[in-house]
């Protein structure tokens, strides 16, 4: 049993022990050869702002990396910039290199670059449609043509909503309470299929039961999905991801596995951070 | 402090305030009025002739406004189809395209467009359409109409569209959706409920112009087969009919006064109890 | 699952998806920036086309046509004086009463009424603004009319006529139509604006003006007139020009009640003309080019005369949101 500087670890093993466990076979080496996104000195300004400073990062595949750091750390912006949102920004600036299994993103077709990476938002923002339609909604986009129900049917069940949707699949998304409409949003952005998952603070705006039924969900949609979450919640960083880093002002501070930046960061600054001293 | 003076003060203030609640009042009472007297004088003459006939040479009684019935039903056709695609395009670039000074410049002439007295739309759509074919038409008055439809739906499209939520908009990006394709499959459906209700209440506004159709469409006692010749409206046969000096004629122009009422109230009420029931997020 | 039709459509090559979604969004923007653009291009036909159609009468009548009392079609002598008079005094007549009932209303139903209360009125009152006009035109005839005819007209004559400065605008013989009838009817047509804008602006005068005249021991009413009103002036002011640009431009509703006569008087109770009135009125009798090009020169000067109001209230709107009543 770790305890952490947080405090006892001991709730977080009980709640998904294999998380824990798993870590300790990963090599060093066994990381690099499954990198998903590798970021390469990453600038980005808001006009002349400059809001990430020189950031270096692997963020490994089938793997939930936490992004955590106070307020205004840049932890969002940076996430962004792996889907290329920010561009929807005006007078944005990106430099710097962000790959994508080798392929520099800046380079890609953007429509293409979003089906592969998607993203999940702070706040449920499902589209004033049916559930059916909001699952459907990027595979029509994206031209699929075969059998639309089973594709949503299997969305739905990945993101764990399925028992309670099945029977209202055409009513309003918006008859669905909170939680289950950030479900709704992660099925969604699921039913294309993406290689890499976003969540930016996806459970901030929930309570803690539905914030545990979407860490596991999490935790099962790592096989087939690489995932990337910003999060406030410390606790939930320990809980439900494998690598963590941690940014500050802008900067990425420390970046390892969640076990050892929560037992024993190599910074002080990541130290007095978990620790509650600041942020 | 001076007894008399503070008599005098409390005294101004019931009288002031009664003053202004019978101000509020009046002005209501006087929309009961005119309900009232369209009602009993309207109704009155009403009847089953009154939808169904040809107007009857003038000086005879009877016959009906069949004809400008249709007549403005016709127009209305033509001033949706010229103004509202118009409106439309215009109001989507101005939420989602514009650029600033371009945007700017766009708003103040489709206000300064709106603002233009609809006489003068009437003289412009002379010029543009009945000058050069030389004789009054349905398809001028349409152009009249239509050109009245642009600003009321520019703004209310402009208005509804900004109202969707920008999450809405990001979350179907991040979907992989291109700027259009947000724009046409989920923005512009979300809008959509107050884009209609602007659409009805631009059109019920036009239906009872009259001045643009003095010299565009004319008028006419018969039937008007295409859109090449003049045509009878209701608001122009009102006209007509008030100041002649028949009293079959005044009864006919209460009766179709009722109608016109009846059909711009219905469609200002109709619109805002949706808009206040439906508000937004309703799914689509 | 089925993984493989979805990675399918990347195929086609990032390249060409990009050219056709560039493409997309960039036909997107140029289609609808054209519509907006042709509104433009449509608001400048109309100043062209009433500029060149109403040449012959500039070229003939120049500034003179501001001052010339004739409007004589036999002879060709035209002169839109008596026009400009009738659009003067019908709207300023009509906001003699409309800006006092109006901005009594509003008070009423900004200060006093409960909420729900100034809501229905006010949604009642927005209804008067939909009317179309020849409806008002329609009771103005059968009711407004005979009543100037026969009481309204000869209370004020009687009571009026006979007053030393006053007594000049209530003379003379009533038939019912006339300045004063018009204007009447103007008035309800345009106190609907009046009242929504002010309420509006009123409104937004912050609870703690109000609470600190109150506090001081004024009235309600001292507190309102004195206090509120004042904070909103700017507002109301607005209102006011955007319901005298309403008034000039009205046709229908005028026409029927005015009396049609191109002549100027003092007496409220004589027949005139408006702009828009005799417009409508002789636009399809319109003989010969030099008639309807003075015909249509008056649409310009009306034009112009909205043009220049509802900027003006533009600008007083926009002030009063920007520094949201500062007092001074």
């Amino acid at each position: 049993m770790e305890t952490t500087a947080y405090g006892n670890n001991a709730t977080a093993a009980r709640r998904a022990p294999q998380i824990v466990m798993s870590e300790k076979p990963q090599t060093a080496s066994e990381k690099e050869a499954q990198v998903r996104f590798e970021i390469s000195d990453l600038n980005f300004y808001y006009g002349p702002k400059q809001a990430v400073f020189g950031l270096n990062l692997k963020i490994p595949k089938n793997r939930v990396t936490a992004l955590i750091g106070p307020s205004g750390c840049g932890k969002s912006t940076f996430l962004r910039t792996l889907n290329r949102m920010n561009e929807t920004i005006r007078n944005t600036r990106v430099v710097g290199e962000i790959l994508l299994d080798g392929q520099d993103i800046s380079q890609l077709d953007v429509v293409g670059l979003r089906r592969r990476v998607g993203m999940v938002f702070q706040r449920p923002n499902p589209f004033p449609k049916s559930i059916y339609e909001n699952v459907a909604y990027g595979l029509r986009i994206n031209g699929y043509q075969g059998r639309l129900d089973d594709l949503v049917e299997h969305s739905l069940r990945r993101a764990a909503l399925w028992d309670e949707a099945k029977d209202s699949l055409h009513k309003s998304a918006f008859a669905l309470s909170g939680g289950q409409q950030q479900r709704l949003c992660i099925a969604r952005a699921l039913a294309v299929d993406p290689e890499v998952l976003l969540l930016d603070e996806p459970c901030s705006a929930l309570d803690p039961v539905t914030t545990a039924k979407i860490e596991e969900l999490m935790f099962h949609l790592k096989d087939s999905c690489t995932m990337a979450i910003v999060t406030h919640n410390m606790q939930q960083a320990a809980r439900a991801s494998d690598f963590t880093a941690f940014m500050l002002d802008g900067r990425l501070i420390e970046h390892s596995e969640t076990s050892k930046l929560f037992t024993t960061p190599t910074d002080p600054r990541t130290e007095a951070y978990i620790t509650g001293r600041f942020g | 402090m001076n007894r008399v003076a503070l008599i005098w003060r409390k005294s101004l203030n019931v009288v002031m305030l009664t003053l202004t609640g019978v101000a509020a009042f009046g002005v209501v009472a006087v929309l009961f009025l005119i309900l009232g007297y369209l009602v009993w004088n309207g109704g009155k003459s009403l009847n089953f002739d009154f939808f169904t006939k040809l107007p009857k040479p003038v000086g005879e009684t009877g016959g009906g406004m069949a004809n400008a019935i249709l007549g403005s039903l016709k127009l209305l056709f033509l001033a949706a189809l010229m103004g509202v695609p118009v409106g439309l395009m215009a109001g989507v670039y101005l939420a989602e395209f514009g650029g600033k000074t371009f945007s700017y410049i766009i708003r103040y002439t489709t206000d300064l467009l709106n603002g233009v007295p609809s006489i003068v739309i009437g003289i412009f759509a002379y010029s543009l359409a009945v000058l050069p074919f030389k004789h009054f038409s349905t398809m001028a008055g349409g152009v009249a109409l239509g050109i009245m439809v642009i600003p009321i739906t520019v703004r209310s499209t402009e208005e509804f569209l900004r109202a969707v939520p920008g999450s809405l908009r990001e979350g179907a990006m991040a979907l992989g959706a291109s700027k259009w394709r947000t724009i046409a499959t989920v923005v512009l459906p979300a809008a959509k409920g107050g884009i209609i209700t602007g659409v009805l209440l631009a059109l019920a506004r036009v239906a009872g112009e009259t001045a643009p159709l003095l010299f565009t469409a004319f008028s006419n006692r018969f039937w008007s087969p295409g859109w090449g010749q003049p045509i009878a409206s209701l608001p122009v046969m009102i006209y007509t009919y008030a100041i002649a000096p028949y009293d079959d004629w005044h009864r006919q122009a209460w009766a179709a006064g009722l109608i016109l009422l009846a059909l711009v109230l219905v469609a200002n009420i109709g619109t805002r109890v949706v808009l206040s029931r439906g508000g937004g997020g309703r799914s689509a | 699952m089925e993984h493989a039709p979805l990675r399918r459509l990347d195929g086609g090559g990032p390249r060409a998806f990009l050219h056709r979604l560039r493409h997309g969004d960039e036909v997107a923007h140029l289609l609808t920036l054209t519509f907006a653009a042709g509104i433009l291009l449509l608001t400048s036909m109309l100043v062209y086309e009433l500029w060149v159609n109403s040449h012959l009468s500039r070229a003939k009548f120049g500034w003179m046509f501001f001052w010339t009392t004739t409007w004589d079609p036999i002879f060709d002598n035209f002169g839109a004086a008596p026009f400009i008079y009738g659009t003067l005094v019908t709207s300023v007549v009509s906001l003699l009463i409309a800006v006092p009932l109006g901005l009594a209303a509003a008070i009423f139903l900004s200060e006093l009424a409960p909420r729900r209360m100034s809501d229905t009125i006010s949604f009642l009152i927005d209804l008067l603004a939909a009317v179309p006009s020849v409806i008002y035109g329609l009771l103005g005839i059968f009711i407004v009319v005979p009543l100037m005819r026969t009481t309204v007209g000869p209370a004020l004559i009687g009571s009026l006529g006979h007053v030393p400065v006053l007594g000049r605008f209530f003379k003379g013989p009533n038939y019912g139509v006339g300045f004063l009838t018009a204007g009447v009817v103007l008035a309800i047509m345009v106190v609907p604006f009046i009242i929504s804008v002010s309420r509006e602006v009123l409104l937004t005068v912050p609870r703690e003006q109000r609470e600190a005249a109150l506090a001081l021991g004024a009235t309600r009413w001292e507190a309102t007139w004195k206090v509120v009103v004042p904070w909103a002036r700017t507002g109301i002011l607005g209102s006011v020009f955007l319901a005298l640009a309403r008034a000039l431009g009205e046709t229908m509703a005028v026409t029927m009640v005015i009396g049609n006569d191109p002549k100027i008087s003092a007496s409220l109770f004589a027949p005139g003309y408006t702009i828009a009135s005799v417009i409508a009125n002789e636009f399809t009798e319109a003989t010969g080019d030099l008639y309807l090009s003075a015909l249509i020169e008056l649409g310009l000067v009306l034009f112009l005369m909205t043009f220049i109001l509802n900027g003006l209230a533009r600008l007083l709107i926009v002030a009063t949101e920007r520094g949201r009543g500062s007092p001074s």
